[in-house]
């Protein structure tokens, strides 16, 4: 009896959390019928959301990956002083708000800030345009790739790529041929996460973007600003994009955490 | 080829794991490097590898100093202890992973390197698993891939870190059997590491003892056996009984001690006698200072425990069917008797 409440209860609220809500965002995005769906989708602000998010994620995420895998291989093949602390640091974006991260960013590169100065007077915009927001996506989502991927090297440990280095294997033939095949879907799975926070990012984004109309606002900017305008229809097209994204990734990520499982 | 090794040390922060080793390995010889864990003898096996540096000493492979050159041109067989098969690539992949690796000029052809790779696998007997994966074979399957691998780039030298450490008692006594067959028919230099004393004797040609950095002992089987050079390597080979005499005249004597018959060449003054349970028989005679505390059955021995009036206790066993078995009992005063022991001075730690 206790079992069938139990299950009940998680059924119900996970229909009125999360259910309802992405049903609805369709609903209201078709409220307007197909027509007016796919013009909101066309429209030259979203399209431009659409597109800054592809290329902040397709930007961020190798990055992500290649530090990822860099920081994984040091702290799991080295001991060295700082160590910790090393770990700690990557883990900080986990448990900082990423509005801090923008203010931080903002204090620091913004036109009152320590740095502003001397990157006005060399003309470099960091601030309100592209690379403020690709650096705040990788503050954000540093610790995705390691969290994934240096539990399993360390349990792993070093044996097999000292074996590969007695057979005469150089040290990129140890990484390409040992290192990464062993790491493989840990490092997808670390991918994928890292690709649902860096389209799905709004805070720190939005104070270091400025949020201007069709030059930098990112996709969840966008849902945003067309809902602050009432543009109700609007603002649940876009969103269903973004749903749509979450979905594919949450597909990816449930095939590669059975696969990573079974290995 | 010839190793030598001189003054070698090694430490890890404050821990010294090498304290001056010298040893020289002859060309074809299989060696046995045998110590408990902690006496350095892994660490000096990764040496020979390169996968770990000196701080200080020589080390020359037929008068080429190694030390200068990167563990990849060393060409080196190395088994690992728990294997550290590729769990990606099936056992030919595997074994044929050291050819495929090699620069383009040096590498043999596609063809060749299948054709090797069988030849391997039907040596090591594993001809019809060459598919698998690492995750498919059992233990003593894993092993041989392994020394397949590092046989198939035509090894310098073969070195192996504790080889049967995980496997069970026969499949270990079978493939102990089968890699003296592969060192005797490929004739490679072999070094192994292990901490089993019949492993060690029963399979090299010389064993190496190792304790706390320094090599207390060289020899064969008998030698290390019948007379070891230090109270730890006694100890070591199952001499676990340690019993206070004194030395007068070159005789031993302690009471209730039947020593006479041994010989003692150490001056005159306390010191320590070391004998195997199997070595100590017990004399009843009603006034010895031993008495038999406990009898229990093994089958093919009877184990016994000893204690004096002090409530020391020490181990004996006896061969059930021998005559002497059948004058025990339980509660029996007994003289003790060692047929073999070793004596070293009292002091010497």
């Amino acid at each position: 009896m206790t079992r069938v409440l139990l299950i009940g209860a998680a059924v119900v609220l996970t229909a009125i959390m999360v259910v309802v809500p992405l049903v609805y965002i369709f609903v209201q995005a078709l409220s307007a019928g197909w027509g007016a769906y796919v013009s909101n989708i066309l429209d030259p602000g979203t399209l431009h959301a659409i597109w800054l998010t592809t290329l902040v994620a397709v930007i961020v995420v190798p990055v992500t990956v290649a530090f990822g895998i860099a920081a994984s291989w040091l702290l799991s093949k080295f001991t060295f002083r700082g160590r910790g602390l090393l770990i700690t640091m990557i883990e900080l974006p986990f448990s900082i708000s990423p509005i801090i991260a923008g203010i931080c960013y903002l204090l620091l590169y913004g036109r009152q800030g320590y740095l502003g100065g001397w990157l006005a007077q060399n003309d470099i915009t960091i601030l309100f345009a592209l690379p403020g927001i690709l650096m705040v996506t990788m503050f954000v989502t540093t610790p995705f790739v390691v969290r994934e991927v240096l539990p399993l090297m360390q349990a792993q440990g070093s044996d097999q790529e000292q074996a590969a280095v007695t057979l005469g294997a150089g040290g990129w033939q140890v990484f390409r041929r040992v290192t990464l095949p062993n790491i493989r879907w840990a490092l997808l799975y670390g991918a994928v996460l890292t690709t649902a926070r860096a389209v799905g990012e709004f805070g720190g984004v939005a104070v270091v973007s400025g949020s201007i109309r069709g030059k930098t606002n990112t996709l969840p900017l966008q849902v945003e600003l067309l809902f602050n305008d009432l543009n109700v229809v609007g603002a649940f097209a876009a969103a269903t994009v973004l749903t749509l994204i979450a979905l594919v990734v949450l597909v990816a990520k449930t095939v590669l955490e059975r696969r990573a499982g079974r290995h | 080829m010839t190793i030598e090794i001189a003054q070698m040390t090694r430490s890890f922060g404050k821990t010294a794991v090498l304290r001056g080793i010298d040893l020289t390995v002859a060309d074809g010889e299989l060696v046995a490097l045998l110590g408990p864990s902690g006496s350095g003898k892994t660490t000096l096996l990764k040496i020979i590898a390169g996968l770990d540096w000196p701080d200080a000493g020589r080390l020359t492979v037929d008068g080429a100093d190694w030390l200068k050159l990167d563990p990849q041109d060393r060409r080196i067989g190395f088994v690992f202890q728990n294997y550290a098969l590729f769990p990606h690539m099936t056992v030919r992949d595997n074994i044929a992973f050291g050819l495929t690796v090699r620069p383009k000029g040096q590498r043999p052809g596609r063809a060749e390197i299948r054709r090797r790779v069988d030849e391997l696998l039907g040596f090591l007997q594993i001809g019809a698993l060459g598919d698998r994966h690492p995750a498919q074979l059992s233990g003593g399957q894993r092993q041989r891939v392994a020394l397949g691998r590092a046989l198939a780039i035509e090894p310098t030298v073969l070195l192996l870190d504790e080889p049967f450490g995980a496997l069970d008692a026969a499949v270990r006594r079978d493939l102990r059997q089968w890699l003296r067959g592969v060192h005797d028919a490929t004739g490679t230099t072999t070094i192994f590491v292990t901490h089993d004393q019949e492993e060690a004797f029963e399979l090299a040609d010389r064993v190496v003892v190792m304790d706390q950095g320094r090599i207390v002992q060289t020899g064969d089987a008998a030698t290390i056996h019948d007379s070891p050079a230090t109270p730890f390597v006694a100890d070591f080979m199952g001499a676990s009984i340690q019993l206070p005499v004194t030395v007068q005249g070159g005789r031993l004597a302690a009471p209730g001690l039947d020593a006479g018959h041994l010989p003692a060449r150490l001056p005159d003054g306390p010191a320590r006698l070391f004998v195997r349970p199997e070595d100590l028989t017990p004399v009843p005679d009603p006034g010895g200072p031993w008495t038999v505390a406990s009898v229990s059955n093994t089958g093919a021995h009877l184990r016994l425990v000893l204690s004096d009036a002090a409530g020391t206790e020490i181990p004996a066993d006896l061969r059930r069917r021998s005559p002497r078995a059948a004058q025990i009992a339980p509660g029996m005063r007994v003289n003790l008797r060692p047929e073999h022991a070793s004596v070293f001075p009292a002091e010497t730690a």
